[in-house]
């Protein structure tokens, strides 16, 4: 099986430029640098790589948005704000294969002709954020970054911002908000940020996992990319598992991989005591799946939508037997109301009256009526904001009612009547 | 209305946000990276350093006292010498978080968002950290520990001087 993201994660100090650059590191940096951008990001859009972040987009077109000749800087902002619940892939690309992702930011800036790299990353990574900022170092002192890189005249800069800790700068126009030094409340689209992004200049965001395929696209070809997963979702892509399975961790399956295979044979199945009971297959704002349903679908974008879930980013998490389904939606509940940023009405006051249901109804107080309260409030809040996270919530309340209502109605009091 | 201060950071620190206010395109945009500056220092972010803060960004006090509100991670008050966060979220919840968090709480007397009695000790319920497949876990001071259990946990704390 091909592997590209993880190609290197068992090789001994992985994470150096030695090591890199003994596998051939940096070299289609500089072959990009003799390229036109254009021919670039052909050859990305041509690979069919979609944004790994979670919405699927395909980067090569995102890149092609950044208009020509506007007399304006054009920025690149990495996003390594990963903090979708269930998932810690970008995490590991960060702490394993560090200089893979400068690489590819570096030749992404090149296709969009920017000269300034904003590389955001997640306040509260730990050895991930060491790690980047000794690679960066490494690779600036090495000439890949800086001015004149390799005697190419081309300038390119390469900052790293730390966040603060705000789950909703993982928005694309939240995270701009946040490297112009400001709150991370997303902004109103369009205008989109390829076009009037960061500090009002064409602005390209593009998830960890994206960019770190980018010099393994330009060395092997798009052809050899689209090769690998499914006609409509190529490539391989990086799942975390989480739960109660025997080996959770992070795995790269070629897109189009059954969750079966990888659940019950790469994770090696449940720990002995528990059944699997349901996945949320893409992170915690995608809908949940009872197991049998989980156990027949493949990771790709298209079989996903096809069960009414998303692939999303990646974030598997397993959930047991032992678990109550009315329980864990509290917990997603407390969570999307605490990263609220507050702009809109409908996700600020929505995902709290969310929460307090919830809360209500786990404590045995629920009524009827509170039920379809809560139903009533996901839909008004659903696609009445700037941004996503209030449909973040709303996803897993549908999926958990459609799927799992008898628990929640189980917790209801009954109303007596007077 | 401008800000004004005479506080000064340590001097790598005062340069490393020379070098940023030069790459950056406007000067403001660097109050992420000088509060990071301040709380490295000081471990929490007092009230004139908030003053500091807008004088050396050129931004008003409020919109720094906006964003330092904005962000979990920037501290309005001192924490303890070992600052310990459990992480609540899904996964973490499903392996035994909330035995972990009743556990530190009851080790040290400690609220949550509270510092305990002799200064040493503070604790925090945090969202999602991103190791999920190795929960539950928390952090001491920023470090991350993983795959807990409750006799871990106390091996981790026990250890500390």
């Amino acid at each position: 099986m091909t592997l590209i993201l993880t190609a290197r994660w068992q090789t001994k100090d992985s994470h150096t430029l030695a090591s890199y650059e003994s596998a051939g590191g940096y070299e289609m940096w500089k072959k990009a640098l003799g390229m036109e951008p254009a021919a670039i990001t052909e050859e990305v859009k041509q690979s069919g790589v979609r944004g790994r972040g979670g919405a699927g987009f395909p980067t090569g077109l995102k890149w092609t948005f950044v208009p020509q000749n506007t007399g304006k800087p054009v920025y690149l902002c990495v996003n390594a704000d990963e903090s979708e619940p269930g998932t810690n892939k970008d995490r590991e690309i960060l702490e394993r294969d560090p200089h893979m992702l400068i690489e590819g930011s570096l030749i992404a800036a090149r296709a969009i002709r920017c000269k300034t790299i904003f590389f955001y990353i997640r306040g509260e990574f730990d050895l991930a954020y060491r790690r980047i900022v000794t690679a960066a170092e490494e690779a600036r002192r090495a000439g890949h970054f800086g001015q004149n890189i390799h005697g190419s005249g081309q300038d390119v800069d390469f900052i790293i911002c730390k966040g603060g800790g705000a789950y909703v700068c993982g928005e694309e126009t939240g995270l701009i908000s946040s490297v112009e030094g400001g709150r991370g409340e997303p902004k109103v689209k369009p205008p989109f940020p390829a076009v009037k992004g960061a500090f009002g200049c064409p602005t390209i965001v593009n998830n960890v996992e994206t960019l770190a395929v980018v010099p393994w696209v330009l060395r092997h070809g798009a052809a050899a990319y689209k090769a690998l997963g499914t006609e409509k979702s190529p490539g391989t892509k990086l799942f975390s598992v989480s739960g109660r399975v025997k080996r959770p961790g992070n795995y790269e399956v070629p897109l189009g991989y059954p969750l079966k295979q990888l659940l019950l044979e790469d994770c090696g199945g449940m720990q002995d005591g528990y059944t699997m009971k349901a996945v949320i297959p893409g992170g915690s704002s995608t809908p949940v799946l009872p197991a049998d349903i989980a156990l027949g679908v493949n990771l790709d974008y298209e079989a996903m939508a096809a069960v009414g879930t998303m692939l999303g980013s990646g974030g598997i998490i397993v959930i047991d037997h032992t678990q109550s389904m009315p329980d864990l939606l509290l917990v997603l509940a407390h969570f999307y109301s605490h990263e609220s940023c507050g702009q809109c009405t409908p996700c600020r006051e929505g995902t709290g009256w969310a929460h307090r249901i919830l809360q209500r109804i786990n404590a045995g107080e629920g009524t009827a009526a509170d039920l379809k309260l809560l139903e009533s409030v996901a839909s008004q809040m659903s696609g009445a904001t700037i941004c996503a996270l209030a449909d973040a919530l709303v996803m897993p309340i549908r999926g958990f009612l459609k799927h799992y209502r008898s628990e929640f109605e189980a917790l209801l009091r009954t109303e007596v009547q007077a | 209305m401008s800000a004004t201060t005479t506080l000064k950071l340590a001097p790598e620190r005062e340069a490393r946000i020379d070098d940023l206010q030069r790459r950056y395109p406007e000067r403001r945009a660097t109050l992420l990276h000088v509060l990071w500056e301040i709380q490295w220092q000081l471990g929490w972010i007092p009230e004139e350093w908030m003053v500091y803060a807008a004088a050396r960004c050129g931004v008003p006090v409020a919109k720094v006292l906006g964003v330092v509100s904005f962000y979990t991670m920037f501290r309005r008050k001192p924490m303890g010498r070992y600052h310990i966060e459990v992480c609540r979220n899904i996964t973490c919840h499903m392996l035994g978080a909330r035995k972990i968090i009743e556990h530190v709480e009851k080790k040290f007397g400690v609220q949550e968002k509270e510092v305990s009695a002799c200064g040493r000790w503070s604790f925090e319920e945090v969202e999602c950290m991103g190791a999920c497949s190795w929960a539950p876990m928390m952090t001491v001071n920023g470090a991350y520990h993983e795959n807990l259990t409750l006799e871990k946990v106390d091996e981790i704390l026990d250890g500390l001087k």
